[in-house]
């Protein structure tokens, strides 16, 4: 039972660091109608820029840094590339930022190479113990602040001017347009968000239990997308219940790895498309997802 | 104040949908566009509200200006600042936000924080059903409340002049009445508006002046109750050369319509 209960809550601290990247992977699908497959890639350079900066700026301010960077280089592939393809079809645009993807990310593996760069989180690698249940510090402050930032969004989204623009503009662009809302800015708002969100989950991400900043990262974001597409891509909600559910799937399945033997060892690695596969076959548009997702 | 002058639009660079139409809305006025399916309507309206390059139309010839100012190149989210906002076709209000939500969303191109509240009270002043369900969701009022939750939106920006795209289009005879009334009260509160219409009786009955659109073409234009009276208007959108359908707002909604519903 602690076993379990220990594995649940490093799933769901696991999973509010995907539901992060998976927020701003639907965002930017509502605001942008992108399947945005840059997000790997972002996230990795936003893990780079914090354990490349953090020698000279220190801890804080690398994070600053980093984050500003990360959210820079979301704007720019947004101005510059997916705002000016506007009205091309929906899989070359997915296409283009697949090739961005793979762009950005050969650069930052180039640069990264063989080595694990470190992040001197000021929390250190040290676990601690709530009632016999076993977590990292690392985990329990992402859980922490993933929770914050997830609250805030909502509230944004729901209250804010951005949020109302930003979903009007997402249920019907002509008019939104035709009452002044400008969607080249919703749109570019919606990529700095998600790259903010990118950039904190990085940050957490590169934390114990993981040893630090390699390339290895990228293939754990990746994880994010099943969790997005399983929520439903147009729903905010759907991204936060497909983020905590991967989590706690992977968490659970790497933990009793032993029981699950026949299937071969790393599974854990495999569960999240697993799940996004059974989850889709029964719900083809996702838990939350509206069924119809193309415009007339 | 807006001004259109020998205005011709492509689809595609090949179908032609207006053909050097010149039509004026002076200050203060209703003007009212006739015409049946594919005349061109919808395509001026777009032209004006700068959403042609979304259908991919172009203005080959031609101009619109607005106190002046040329708006063929200007984008929509200009446009609507500079005092023209259009209910487009359908109402098409966002159906998955709130009711105050709609209205929010209508005021964002609407800098002008005080005027932004002036034009929320009066929405809710012309259309106290608003004010009730303002926490609904815009998808659950029936068709003449979206009816109205489009035209407060579009007013929500404090437009000089607004464009309507066939505000009675699947309303009731009695809920079309209504449209008729509130488009001369907000005309009455200073707003020129444009009235793009299939239904003449109402059009005719809130209008300064008329223009009967024809293949994209302007066939008929002039004092709206002159219009009435000629025989094309009455053969063609008032039914049956009848002398007494230039009469007031609702009277011979019911035949207009079973006329286009036969």
């Amino acid at each position: 039972m602690t076993q379990f209960l220990s594995l649940l809550l490093n799933g769901l601290s696991l999973g509010a660091i995907y539901a992060l990247i998976a927020l701003g992977f639907v965002i930017i699908f509502k605001a942008s109608e992108v399947v945005s497959f840059t997000h790997g890639s972002l996230l990795l350079l936003g893990a780079y820029s914090i354990a490349r900066l953090s020698g000279t700026l220190g801890f804080l301010g690398a994070v600053l840094v980093g984050l500003v960077i990360t959210a820079l280089a979301a704007f720019v592939v947004e101005r510059f590339i997916i705002n000016r393809l506007r009205g091309a079809p929906v899989i070359s645009l997915a296409i283009v930022t697949i090739g961005v993807d793979i762009i950005l990310l050969t650069e930052l593996i180039r640069r990264i190479g063989p080595d694990i760069l470190n992040v001197p989180h000021p929390w250190g690698g040290q676990s601690v113990r709530i009632g016999g249940i076993g977590i990292t510090q690392n985990r329990l402050v992402a859980m922490v602040v993933a929770g914050i930032l997830i609250v805030l969004f909502f509230v944004a989204f729901k209250y804010s001017s951005w949020g109302v623009a930003m979903r009007a503009s997402a249920e019907d662009g002509e008019t939104a347009a035709l009452m002044g809302i400008r969607q080249g800015r919703v749109s570019a708002l919606a990529w700095v968000v998600a790259g903010v969100l990118a950039g904190v989950a990085a940050l957490f991400l590169v934390g114990s239990p993981t040893p630090g900043v390699s390339s290895a990262v990228y293939a754990t974001a990746l994880r994010a997308f099943p969790a997005a597409i399983l929520g439903g891509l147009d729903s905010t909600g759907g991204a936060l219940v497909g983020g905590l559910l991967i989590g706690v799937a992977e968490s659970l399945a790497a933990g009793y790895q032993e029981n699950l033997l026949f299937l071969g060892r790393g599974f854990g690695e495999v569960v999240p498309y697993v799940v996004m596969i059974a989850v889709l076959l029964v719900r083809p548009s996702g838990l939350f997802g509206t069924k119809e997702l193309t415009r007339v | 104040m807006l001004s259109i002058d020998s205005l011709r639009v492509t689809y595609g660079g090949a179908v032609e949908a207006v053909r050097g139409v010149t039509m004026e809305v002076p200050d203060g006025k209703v003007v009212a566009v006739l015409g049946s399916n594919g005349a061109g309507k919808s395509t001026l309206l777009r032209t004006i509200s700068g959403t042609l390059r979304l259908h991919r139309g172009r203005v080959d010839e031609g101009s619109v200006r607005f106190d002046g100012d040329v708006l063929t190149s200007r984008d929509p989210g200009q446009i609507v600042r500079r005092g023209i906002v259009q209910v487009p076709e359908g109402r098409r209000i966002f159906g998955r936000l709130t009711v105050e939500e709609n209205l929010r969303a209508g005021g964002m191109g609407n800098r002008d924080r005080a005027a932004k509240a002036a034009a929320h009270a009066r929405v809710h002043d012309l259309f106290p059903v608003l004010a009730e369900r303002s926490g609904q969701r815009a998808g659950l009022l029936s068709g003449g409340e979206q009816q109205m939750l489009a035209i407060g939106r579009a007013l929500m920006a404090s437009p000089k002049l607004l464009l309507l795209d066939e505000p009675s289009l699947g309303l009731a005879p009695r809920v079309i009445g209504q449209i008729g009334e509130v488009v001369a009260e907000i005309n009455r509160q200073g707003t020129s508006v444009l009235l793009v219409e299939q239904n003449a009786t109402m059009a005719l009955g809130v209008a300064d002046l008329a223009y009967v659109l024809d293949v994209g073409r302007v066939s008929l234009s002039g004092p709206a109750e002159e219009l009435a009276r000629t025989d094309e208007v009455q053969r063609l959108y008032l039914g049956h050369g009848d002398p007494a359908a230039s009469g007031p707002v609702g009277r011979h909604t019911r035949r207009t319509l079973s006329r286009w519903t036969a």
